[in-house]
């Protein structure tokens, strides 16, 4: 980088400052909000206290939420790692008659917005009673995410050389033995790096959470939804303290995802499977 | 009839034509396909099947009618029907902003120069911020009393603060928010696809700065920004709670998505808020294959670059 550069980089790089800078301010908004005492029309609040978080803590039932986005998080992360990645292994060492078909059907889920399915898939867990538990909001998650794991995980399995597990068959590898001795710590970057995106994605995960989820079943999202929706009915500080809680999270699940992943190589290799 | 031509495929003498087995396994079917059942039998059962269930109950409305009578009611009620266009017009321009403004912004970063990950890590950040808190901030932020309108009071632009929230503004700001992130990710993943010796050697030719952009880069680039426009716009196009808490629900931002959930769990008539859905995803789909034909217009060879 330049110090001294064209007008256009000077002109791109202003708009990129003021993006960040409002939102900065826009965060920062938010954090100083739950910390004040009374904060109403001036620069600064008039006092800070941490009083929010613990009527917060205490009025919302925060740690249940907690509990809760935890099981639902590692529950769908186990789960659709356990379904799709041998979905992936198939994809990726198998050339069969519909394989375009199949990876269509693993496609739409991810490109189609939880709202669209969401609704309809809503309906029909409410239909069969799976609504409403923390089973069915784990169901509904489940439906990007095993996609998104087929996907993620099908290039990783194609870069892996076939002739490695043929040399386990050669020495006299069972099948077993080839998935757990060879295949599996050879899979782990890239289960690791799935599972922490699933992660993000589940904690994140809006729309489809509250179109399952009934009381006692909320996720932190979702409650922070409720509490903002319903707001008046309790402090605005309160609400924003739940809301540094949920970014605190969301970005220390960040960091430790960017350890493992390169987002733009991430983009690069999912590119490969779009028409 | 004895001709040798009509014979099975060759077996040599003695041995026994090849079993089934062998011949399914030459084209790719064999055991190791087993794997696909359980991921196949998800999606089938808990994305296929939920859409078709949707799409037939849409056609069996709860207030009597023929099969289309929810489709005819969201069409014949202007309060139903305008959502698209209110929807429309907060997600194309949204989606056009966040392609556009990350060409610009990803040409400048493809190289790779010093602090390049932490920019771009700050710049995905507001992916994790997701859109309730994105909400709530742009409330305390862009509010008639939030810093925002504070700073331009300030320094005299203004004299009375502007109303950003609790309207069309507020969504679209938190559209842009959530939603360039993941435009500029795509942009600058597409962007170091293309190999930089072409530029180069159209610089050799003596192509000025614009004109290697706009005879090299770009169009190498156009059909990836297709597809980013494509994404971009199907996020934005089914935005929901920022139409609800940034937004102005009954009124400017009453998005598709509202409706839909309204009518589906507030009002529990499913049939209409699956046709609802329906219709969401066929105006997608519309604009989505618009995009597509005019991208299959394009130069769609190799980049040349590790993309």
């Amino acid at each position: 980088m330049r110090l001294v550069g064209s007008p256009g980089a000077w002109l791109v790089w202003g708009a990129v400052a003021f993006f960040l800078v409002n939102l900065f301010g826009l965060v920062l908004a938010v954090v100083v909000n739950s910390f004040s005492v009374q904060w109403f029309g001036t620069w600064w609040p008039n006092g800070l206290t941490t009083d929010y978080y613990a009527s917060a803590w205490q009025d919302l039932g925060l740690l249940d939420v907690l509990v809760v986005t935890g099981q639902v998080a590692l529950a769908v992360v186990a789960l659709s790692v356990l379904i799709g990645v041998p979905t992936a292994y198939a994809l990726a060492r198998r050339n069969f008659p519909g394989k375009r078909l199949v990876t269509v059907l693993f496609l739409l889920p991810i490109l189609l917005p939880p709202m669209t399915y969401g609704i309809p898939l809503a309906t029909v867990l409410y239909k069969f009673d799976l609504a409403g538990s923390v089973a069915g909001v784990i169901v509904a998650n489940l439906v990007p995410s095993v996609p998104f794991v087929v996907l993620t995980m099908t290039p990783f399995i194609e870069q892996i050389d076939p002739r490695i597990e043929a040399a386990a068959r050669m020495c006299g590898a069972r099948t077993l033995s080839v998935f757990t001795r060879v295949l599996a710590p050879l899979l782990v970057p890239g289960i690791l790096a799935a599972s922490i995106l699933v992660l993000v994605r589940t904690v994140g995960m809006f729309e489809l959470t509250f179109l399952t989820a009934g009381p006692g079943s909320q996720t932190l999202v979702v409650s922070l939804y409720e509490s903002m929706f319903s707001a008046g009915i309790r402090a605005q500080q309160a609400v924003d303290a739940v809301a540094v809680i949920y970014t605190g999270s969301m970005l220390v699940l960040l960091v430790i995802a960017l350890r493992f992943v390169n987002p733009t190589q991430l983009v690069t290799r999912l590119k490969e499977p779009a028409p | 009839m004895t001709a040798p031509t009509t014979a099975p495929p060759v077996s040599p003498p003695g041995e026994r034509p090849p079993g089934i087995a062998h011949r399914l396994a030459e084209r790719g079917i064999d055991r190791v396909l087993l794997l696909l059942v359980p991921g196949v039998v998800f999606v089938v059962v808990l994305f296929a099947y939920p859409v078709l269930y949707g799409l037939q109950l849409s056609f069996q409305p709860e207030e009597g009618g023929g099969p289309f009578a929810n489709y005819e009611r969201f069409f014949g009620d202007p309060y139903l029907r305008d959502t698209i266009w209110i929807t429309l017009r907060l997600a194309v321009p949204a989606a056009l902003f966040n392609v556009l403004a990350s060409i610009p912004i990803a040409y400048r970063m493809r190289g790779a120069f010093r602090g390049k990950r932490v920019l771009t890590t700050i710049l995905v950040v507001p992916i994790t911020l997701g859109t309730v808190l994105t909400a709530q901030g742009l409330i305390s932020y862009l509010g008639p009393a939030g810093w925002f309108n504070k700073i331009l009071i300030g320094i005299g632009l203004t004299d009375e603060p502007v109303r950003l929230v609790n309207n069309y503004w507020g969504v679209l700001f938190s559209l842009i928010i959530t939603g360039f992130p993941f435009a500029f990710l795509l942009t600058l993943s597409y962007l170091s696809g293309i190999d930089p010796t072409l530029e180069q050697a159209a610089a050799t030719l003596g192509a000025d700065r614009r004109r290697r952009f706009r005879h090299i880069t770009f169009p190498l680039l156009a059909p990836g920004l297709a597809i980013t426009f494509c994404l971009t716009f199907v996020l934005a196009f089914s935005v929901f709670p920022s139409a609800y808490l940034v937004g102005l629900p009954q009124g400017e931002t009453r998005v598709i998505s509202i409706v839909a959930y309204e009518s589906a769990f507030r009002d529990t008539d499913y049939p209409l808020g699956s046709a609802i859905a329906m219709v969401m995803a066929l105006v997608m789909l519309v604009v989505v294959g618009l995009v597509l034909v005019w991208r299959s217009t394009m130069y769609r060879g190799a980049t040349g670059g590790k993309g």
